[in-house]
């Protein structure tokens, strides 16, 4: 893993697995679907919906659907608050084409554009 | 938190209903396997009785005569509520959400109630009703209309469903003509519904007091 400091001289510092941010302001997402039993918080009218980062979310939290079992070692991961054009998310929307939605996603929920 | 009656002190007429009765088994396991303390939910019900709209009102009226603090605010809007003395007792983080002569934010949280309740309090039973919560994201300008609030097809509608670790505070505009205001009386203008983004801050004829 790469930081600002392995591109200097100094000791480098290696991050543990799943500390880094997966995904970058900016880039392009795609929202898993999937249908887990138990608790999670995706809603499913933006699952399948492309999405861009908006922001990452920090610090990093435990995973809801592991943390709803009672399973609260490990499994911390980033939030990442992206936004999808509602002309996306409903067929015939009504209003302006530049109405978004905002909304925080868990990383294992989101996935790379092809 | 949830927001209905607890069970009183004095028994109730007629047989206790279904939630009520879950309610109290959770609590009373919670007490015997030692996860909670007695006393320790009356205690968050204070916490949360002392959390009202005037706090967020505060923070409002301090972001609009202070560019410094909006900054701040902007950035990051927990610790910026924590400098005005507003705690967060739980794992929550604030975004505050700046309304513009471009952008209008609207706040919903379309799976349960998330709601800013360390800056506002206890949400209105409408927030938490499936009406809201399911068309703010769907046809929020048919939604803003029924509350009076109609923003031109110029201005961006940004609604952010709040179902994770975040909560949202909006940060109205300005009246116009409130210059000369004090933070005081400015905060007098915010209302819980503004901070919500359903309507916006109207200037009002000033009171000199």
């Amino acid at each position: 893993m790469t930081s600002a400091i392995a591109e200097n001289k100094g000791p480098i510092v290696v991050m543990a697995d799943g500390e880094a941010p997966r995904f970058q302001v900016g880039e392009g997402v795609t929202i898993s679907v999937r249908f887990p039993i138990g608790h999670y918080r995706v809603p499913h009218y933006i699952r399948g919906k492309r999405a861009v980062v908006e922001a990452v979310i920090g610090p990093r939290a435990l995973n809801n659907e592991e943390e709803g079992f009672g399973r609260n070692a490990g499994q911390k991961r980033h939030y990442y608050r992206v936004a999808i054009p509602l002309t996306d998310l409903w067929p015939g929307y009504a209003g302006s084409a530049a109405d978004g939605l905002r909304i925080e996603v868990f990383e294992n929920w989101l996935e790379r554009k092809e | 938190m949830h927001s209905h009656d607890h069970t009183p002190i004095t028994a109730p007429d007629g047989v206790p209903g279904y939630y009520e009765v879950m309610e109290t088994a959770i609590r009373e396991l919670l007490m015997e396997r030692g996860l909670i303390r007695p006393g320790e939910i009356r205690r968050q019900l204070e916490v949360l009785d002392s959390r009202t709209p005037q706090l967020g009102a505060k923070v409002v009226a301090r972001a609009w005569v202070d560019p410094e603090f909006r900054a701040r605010l902007l950035q990051n809007g927990r610790t910026a509520c924590e400098e005005l003395g507003i705690t967060f007792y739980d794992d929550t983080q604030l975004i505050v959400l700046e309304n513009t002569d471009k952008v209008h934010n609207l706040i919903v949280c379309t799976l349960c109630s998330c709601y800013p309740r360390p800056v506002l309090g206890l949400p209105p039973d409408w927030y938490k009703q499936k009406p809201y919560r399911a068309r703010a994201v769907r046809e929020p300008r048919v939604v803003l209309a029924e509350f009076g609030t109609v923003i031109p097809d110029d201005v961006e509608i940004r609604v952010s469903d709040s179902t994770a670790i975040v909560r949202y505070l909006v940060l109205p505009l300005r009246p116009q003509g409130t210059e000369n205001w004090t933070e005081e009386e400015l905060a007098s203008l915010v209302t819980r519904d503004a901070m919500i983004g359903v309507i916006t801050v109207e200037p009002r004829e000033r009171v000199l007091q």
